[in-house]
């Protein structure tokens, strides 16, 4: 793959894997191992059944007539809201465990924003019975309080992260403080393309499903399995590298990343990295972060709890950097708007991460004849309460 | 030869070494700690400079570093502090903090400005050693700066030997896999990586740190090794009324010998 990951873990200037020496035989061990596990026959028909009869995958793509209409191009949805617990992050999650188990791993820890990760995190360790510990900012406890309640009921312990700004940067600082101290029998579930490598590669590969089911389904639909356009938002990058994966080396087709950009990417309040940052260490790995002169993480601000980190996974500040991938931002008020009109144009209350990939087409100049799939990567179930305080209903 | 090295060649064991963060708890006493930590005996200085995420530190540093933060220690200050150490300070000092500050600051830019102070070593964390070697060591090097790798009781002996080849004035030892400010282990896993350790007779002697905190954890930790670094329980002190008074009693009771 031309745009994959090198030996060394880099995707051209980004990637690697900057961590303390305590998590270095953690992570060497994945290293070591992550491809042959993966590509064993029995993972991959494992994963697979558990993805099609746990997940409920493929995930449709649904062809949204109204908003086609509307926006004068073939819109297609790609329905990760409809898999189990509610988002994509359910692949990772499944891919992930598979992994631990082999690992030999008694004990599960992971970071959470919005709560979706940590679900689904919970959700697979119940499936296998193994112990789960989840690390959430304080902040986002309180904005997504049911998917606290969730990932209790599923037997998860839910540790809140009370440094920083009480976001997931700081979810994923505990996590990491908890893996060292747990070296041997713990395995770290990051929910994102984030991280030391071999984590965004290895995420990605989890993720690849949505864009592998996407374009057998666009072959269906439309008769060619490339669309013109491929949108989704970013947060660390999860769904967004899944949805660009398997069309990353068709450069025909055009990579639509939407990052948050809060009250607007100059109001102080913001998590639109790209925009924003510059290239340095975050999280284990060299990438594009949001920092100051001096070289300090810059505290995000999103609505979106699932966008709220001031990083992305490498592999997109590589395909940001050489310019394969456009990257472009929306507002909190623009994101809650299309959550509101795709709730009641096509019937779908996205979750508000989602809510950012299709607010960003009131701004496409679209050809009639365009296909163009966006990412819906989760439902707007947690959500309701900042739709409810922001509208009014 | 820099000062540590000179250090480790007339002085064998019993070394103690103090870490602070710089900043902490007032802004500009960055050098009056080092100089009463000097009086009281102690054999070499770690100054931390601050980062907004230390993910390898427990609470007590955390919270040093978030003060430094907020009371505006940067790199840029820390260096200026630092101009007129070597008319004040005479043991060695290290430089400690993560990667992405000493990035921004310009690593090359780093190192040089960190010679022209008289800083004798570096230690970050978060710097791998493949990235080290690749990009940076010459930089150190120039600059005649030793570069401070961390072992933990799961590091491999032959990362442990291309450790000790990369090394050039001592091996920082963690007595477990652990962030700062826990408490130091000792069992007979311990004892056997210890042993293990000394066995493989490396050309760099060991410091212990992480979870030394007084006499016993100290005096432990000195049978294994040339000495140990005492990071959380001295920044501890560091936020009590009158620290610089309490330095000398603290270091006594830590090596009372
Ligand atoms: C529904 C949904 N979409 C997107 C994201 C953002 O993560 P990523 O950028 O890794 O897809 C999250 C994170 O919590 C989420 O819950």
């Amino acid at each position: 793959m031309k745009y994959g990951v090198n030996g060394q873990g880099y995707y051209g200037d980004f990637g690697g894997a900057y961590i303390p020496e305590m998590l270095y035989p953690n992570v060497e061990e994945l290293r070591q191992q992550y491809l042959t596990i993966i590509n064993d026959d029995e993972f991959k028909a494992e994963f697979n059944q558990l993805l099609k009869d746990y997940v409920g995958r493929p995930s449709p793509l649904y062809h949204a007539k109204r908003y086609s209409e509307k926006y004068g191009a073939n819109i297609f949805l790609k329905r990760e809201d409809l898999n189990h617990t509610g988002s994509h992050k359910i692949n990772n999650a499944i891919g992930q465990i598979l992994l631990a188990k082999r690992l030999g791993k008694k004990r599960i820890i992971a970071e959470t924003g919005a709560g979706q990760h940590g679900v689904a995190t919970a959700t697979v360790c119940a499936l296998m019975g193994i112990e789960c510990v989840v690390y959430m900012g304080e902040v986002d406890m309180e904005r997504q309080a049911p998917n606290v309640s969730r990932m209790k009921m599923l037997g998860a312990k839910v540790v809140p992260a009370t440094s920083g700004s009480k976001t997931l940067k700081d979810a994923t600082n505990e996590a990491l403080r908890d893996w060292i101290g747990n070296p041997v029998d713990t395995h770290y579930i990051i929910g994102s393309v984030v991280g030391p490598y071999p984590y965004p590669d290895m995420v990605a590969r989890f993720q690849s499903i949505i864009s592998e089911e996407t374009k057998k389904q666009l072959l269906e639909h439309t008769g060619n399995e490339l669309p013109q356009y491929v949108m989704a938002c970013v947060g660390g990058g999860s769904n967004a590298m899944g949805m660009f994966y398997h069309f990353l080396d068709d450069e025909s087709v055009k990579l639509v990343a939407v990052e948050a950009a809060g009250k607007g990417v100059d109001s102080g309040h913001s998590a639109a990295t790209t925009f924003l940052g510059r290239e340095g260490v975050l999280h284990g790995s060299r990438t594009i972060l949001m920092q100051t002169d001096d070289g300090q993480v810059v505290e995000p601000y999103s609505i979106s709890a699932g966008l709220d980190y001031p990083g992305i996974g490498p592999q997109h500040a590589h395909l940001f950097k050489i310019n394969r991938a456009q990257y472009v931002s929306v507002t909190d008020d623009e994101a809650l708007q299309a959550g509101l009109l795709c709730s009641q144009m096509e019937g779908i209350i996205p979750a508000i991460e989602s809510a950012h990939a299709i607010a960003y087409l009131e701004k496409m100049k679209f050809k009639p004849n365009d296909n163009v799939v966006i990412c819906l990567s989760g439902r707007g179930d947690k959500d309701l309460d900042t739709y409810i305080k922001y509208f009014g209903y | 030869m820099n000062r540590l090295n000179q250090l480790f060649n007339t002085k064998k064991d019993n070394l103690l070494s103090i870490y602070y963060t710089a900043g902490y708890p007032e802004l500009n006493t960055t050098l009056d700690i080092a100089e009463a930590l000097e009086r009281a005996g102690v054999d070499f200085l770690e100054v931390g400079f601050p980062y907004s995420d230390p993910v390898a530190d427990g609470p007590t540093i955390q919270h040093s570093s978030e003060k430094a933060l907020e009371a505006g220690m940067t790199l840029n200050l820390l260096f200026e502090q630092l101009a007129d150490l070597r008319k004040r300070v005479t043991i060695p000092i290290l430089l400690m903090g993560y990667a992405n500050p000493m990035i921004q600051y310009g690593v090359e830019r780093f190192c040089k400005k960190a010679a022209v102070v008289g800083v004798d070593g570096v230690i970050v964390p978060d710097l791998p050693m493949y990235e080290y070697e690749t990009l940076y060591a010459d930089f150190f090097k120039a600059n005649g700066l030793s570069n401070i790798f961390l072992v933990t009781p799961q590091t491999s002996e032959e990362r442990i030997r291309k450790i000790d080849e990369l090394s050039n004035s001592f091996i920082y030892l963690l007595s477990s896999s652990s962030i700062t400010g826990g408490n130091l282990q000792v069992s007979v896993n311990i004892e056997d990586y210890y042993k293990r350790i000394k066995a493989m007779q490396l050309k760099n002697p060991a410091i212990i740190g992480f979870g030394i905190s007084d006499n016993k954890s100290f005096s432990k930790a000195c049978e294994y090794a040339s000495g140990a670094i005492v990071g959380s329980a001295f920044v501890k002190l560091l936020g009590t009324e009158g620290y610089l008074e309490k330095i000398p009693g603290f270091i006594e009771a830590i090596r009372p010998y």
